[in-house]
């Protein structure tokens, strides 16, 4: 255990600290560029746990993608629009709490002590007998050398062939979003208003 | 409870905290993109979860190294790659090469796992000699982070919908709009 990877330590203090800084700061811009950087953070931590895949897809989905979604949304969603089109920092203020946060923070106290219970059946961090390490047989790794004419990447051949249809359905997945934000986001044009009440006129 | 049990478990812990910084925000926030940042923390906290659970002390990521001896027949499976099964119906020269080379490769395979027996089913995945990490929490997680983006755009656009029909992002002036216009 003592043999563990020192940069691990302030990693996972960073990731704490940034975690705590997007709940507590009140402008959304700067809570958007640090949710980027919990993501990346996130990624760093994942190539040290030997996920090199996931660790690449969260720094280009979870700090690229997301924060310019987000970024896009925050300026289509300032709290006032102004004549000259100039947007300031105090329009992505979020608006102070009424109230205490005293019930959310005892909410989330009671939940996390359940989970930390929980936790004491939990294997050990890294225990090579944990049910996750036996259960399937990880004897698949060494079968698919042969089943992928010699592919190194064990998580490219489950993802793309072992379980290539569950991806074909996370394709779908996207492809519906897709559509559904178009749909969403769609203009009406006033011809399209108008052609609208006059078909309500007729029924 | 022992200092090697707590080393044992702090990665859990560290996870919890981050979810439940997440959660905090989610609850506790009227802001509707607060909110999904908030999501944005505990998901991704969810896929920290998943991948320290799937690390094996002494592990590395789950490339396999060097090919394994298959790679010197790389090249020439690679330049046939259609004909491959077709070859071996035929058993033409170049087939029968083929098949000896998966025949053997089989058996090898069949080798590890039986030389490594009971070690191998206990003590994760083991190829020839090397330790490597449990891919398949990678492999849920890749699927989990393209979902989750997903959902976050879906989201993302029903925000930018509502500050076109309401004029704000506050849950509570939100409702308060909804409650005038129903009396």
């Amino acid at each position: 255990m003592l043999n563990m990877n020192l940069i691990v330590i302030p990693i996972l203090l960073l990731l704490a600290a940034t975690a705590v800084t997007v709940a507590r700061i009140r402008n959304l811009w700067a809570a958007v560029m640090f949710t980027g950087i919990y993501s990346f953070l996130g990624a760093s931590w994942m190539l040290i746990l030997d996920a090199p895949d996931v660790a690449f897809t969260e720094a280009a989905v979870g700090a690229g993608i997301s924060t310019i979604l987000m970024l896009a949304t925050l300026s289509l969603t300032p709290k006032k629009r102004h004549r000259d089109g100039h947007l300031q920092s105090d329009d992505f203020e979020e608006k102070p709490l009424k109230h205490s946060p005293f019930w959310p923070l005892l909410v989330v106290t009671i939940t996390g002590c359940a989970l930390v219970y929980g936790t004491y059946d939990m294997p050990a961090f890294g225990d090579p007998n944990a049910p996750i390490q036996v259960y399937p047989d990880p004897s698949f790794v060494a079968k698919s050398q042969p089943d992928m004419h010699g592919l190194p990447n064990v998580v490219t051949a489950v993802l793309a062939s072992y379980r290539g249809y569950d991806t074909l359905g996370e394709t779908a997945v996207i492809f519906t979003a897709g559509i559904a934000v178009l749909l969403i986001l769609r203009k009406n044009t006033p011809e399209d208003d108008r052609r609208a009440n006059e078909q309500e006129a007729v029924s | 409870m022992t200092l090697e049990d707590a080393l044992g478990l702090y990665s859990y812990w560290i996870v919890i905290f981050l979810m439940m910084t997440g959660f905090y925000i989610v609850i506790s926030g009227k802001n509707l993109i607060k909110t999904i940042i908030g999501l944005n923390i505990f998901q991704t906290s969810v896929f920290l979860l998943y991948i320290t659970m799937g690390k094996v002390q002494g592990g590395t990521a789950p490339i396999l190294r060097d090919g394994g001896g298959h790679s010197d027949h790389h090249g020439e499976g690679h330049n046939h790659g259609g004909e491959h099964g077709e070859a071996i119906h035929q058993g033409s020269e170049h087939g029968s090469v083929v098949v000896d080379h998966a025949v053997q490769q089989a058996s090898f395979t069949e080798d590890v796992i039986a030389t490594v027996g009971e070690a191998a089913a206990h003590s994760g995945a083991e190829y020839q000699g090397v330790l490597y990490t449990n891919p398949l929490p990678s492999v849920l997680m890749l699927t989990a982070i393209v979902v989750g983006i997903a959902t976050t755009a879906l989201a993302l656009a029903l925000i930018v919908r509502i500050r076109e029909e309401y004029g704000t992002i506050e849950e509570d002036e939100i409702l308060a709009i909804d409650r005038k216009s129903d009396s």
